[in-house]
């Protein structure tokens, strides 16, 4: 491999970009780290326009990492691509980078305007109105998601059916090292419950959730962050959106704190996502908790090492025990007035 | 057994984090993150009150379950690995009892207000 160039500081490549693209359009404004761990970085900018600003997101991995991230960004702006050509609501991608454009890899999509936070979502009165139908929401753009013929995604897209990601999870409890007996049991109960992975794999968004989901008065806007996605078991993403941990106080309402297992299914079935098997659903429920239990148990080694050495992060570490109630819960369920040791 | 960082690893953030951040940038993050250092103080209060009582607890269940004496991290490391390959099991007499008490002894001290710990609390008290 050859050394590069340093990058020109990145305003300047996209305005020059900008000039390329769209001749009449003006100066890059606004332009603003938003989130993004080391390999991968999301910015919000415009382009000012005769009609006022163009609000756009880059997503890109700076050049530096191209090696580790082959395909990775390429396929989301294309899985974006073929989403919206199926009737779901994601971002419009604008563009997507060429070495020439000297801004490392990654594309231009539209920044929508909506809300991603859970508790305003879930409590300001602007959302009363969205509440009352998004879990319906959810099911139909899964639905949308999921009909996508398997056959035109990119084929860098990785196949992680149910047993692949079982495995990773049982890595992921080893990696971690703390000894967590719940935990053990819920891998114990995955392992003993896992329904067989489907014939056909389908695109799997990976991780369908409050914060990658922009809301708005009228509803979702928008499916975001399809970093993880994967060709996989439908039902995982079902699952991930129900899991507890996305409830945030509406502990009665399984679907991210707004809806149930009802009106979710009933809308996935409706958009012709093809008929719901709830155990399935229920497997994925238990994994997904499992999954966010875990990648908290992993903030400790983050905070201890340094990498991030926040009184967040480390408060994060400390969730993994809400995790154990809510898996509790699923795979030993208290009984009325049961009486307990200790 | 509490999880990972303990409210002692965990003090030096909030420290540092009063001394170097709250001190020169006033803006939201900051606003943000000194509510979550006071949860962390919260945190490590109940941790100095209740872990003691809770540890000896735990590790009398632990005792019989196991059937011999240890330290709790080794003692959790059994139980776990036990879980893990099916030599124990929810059939085991004690094992339900167990893991909800030790479960619902860390949110006592991770985060009372938790939903489904308020409800398990509840349930039982019948």
């Amino acid at each position: 491999m050859t050394l590069e160039a340093p990058h020109p500081p990145l305003a300047d490549a996209l305005a020059h970009l900008g000039k390329r693209l769209y001749p009449s359009l003006g100066a890059v404004s606004g332009l603003q780290r938003l989130s993004g761990g080391a390999s991968q970085e999301t910015w919000a900018f415009s382009f000012e326009g005769p009609g006022g600003p163009v609000p756009l997101i880059l997503r890109r991995a700076p050049s530096a990492r191209v090696s580790d991230l082959a395909a990775g960004l390429e396929a989301e702006a294309e899985l974006l691509k073929l989403a919206h050509a199926n009737g779901a609501r994601v971002p419009n991608v604008r563009y997507v980078l060429t070495p020439a454009d000297n801004c490392g890899r990654g594309f231009i999509m539209d920044r929508l305007e909506g809300e991603t936070i859970p508790r305003k979502i879930l409590r300001d009165a602007a959302f009363a109105g969205a509440r009352t139908h998004l879990a319906r929401d959810c099911g139909e753009a899964l639905a949308r998601i999921h009909r996508i013929e398997p056959s035109r995604l990119p084929d860098t897209l990785r196949a992680a059916p149910g047993s692949v990601r079982l495995a990773e999870l049982n890595r992921t409890y080893a990696n971690v090292g703390h000894p967590n007996p719940v935990f053990a049991l819920a891998l114990r109960w995955l392992a003993e419950n896992m329904p067989k992975d489907p014939k056909e794999l389908r695109l799997v968004h990976g991780d369908f959730r409050h914060g990658n989901l922009m809301i708005g008065p009228d509803g979702i806007r928008g499916v975001l962050d399809w970093e993880l996605a994967h060709l996989g078991d439908p039902m995982e993403d079902l699952g991930w959106i129900c899991v507890p941990s996305w409830r945030f106080g509406e502990i009665e309402k399984p679907v991210g704190g707004f809806g149930t297992h009802e009106e979710l299914f009933a809308a996935y079935e409706a958009a012709g996502g093809g008929a719901v098997d709830p155990a399935r659903v229920r497997f994925w429920e238990v994994f997904g908790a499992l999954q966010w239990g875990l990648m908290c148990s992993g903030m400790a080694e983050i905070f201890r090492s340094g990498a991030d050495g926040s009184v967040e992060r480390a408060m994060i570490g400390r969730r993994a025990s809400e995790v154990e109630i809510d898996l509790l819960d699923y795979i030993a369920p208290l009984t009325q007035g049961a009486a307990h040791a200790g | 057994m509490q999880d990972e960082p303990s409210a002692a690893e965990m003090l030096p953030a909030v420290a540092r984090f009063l001394r170097d951040t709250v001190t020169t940038d006033h803006s939201a993050h900051t606003i943000f993150q000194a509510r979550v250092a006071a949860n962390a103080v919260d945190l490590a209060a109940r941790e100095a009150q209740l872990t003691p009582r809770l540890n000896e607890e735990e590790r009398v269940r632990l005792m019989k379950l196991l059937g011999h004496d240890g330290d709790l991290a080794t003692q959790n490391r059994i139980l776990a690995d036990k879980l893990l390959d099916g030599s124990l099991s929810l059939a085991t007499p004690g094992m339900k009892e167990h893991l909800w008490a030790t479960s619902m002894a860390k949110l006592a001290v991770d985060q009372p207000s938790y939903a489904s710990y308020r409800r398990a609390l509840k349930r039982m008290q019948g």
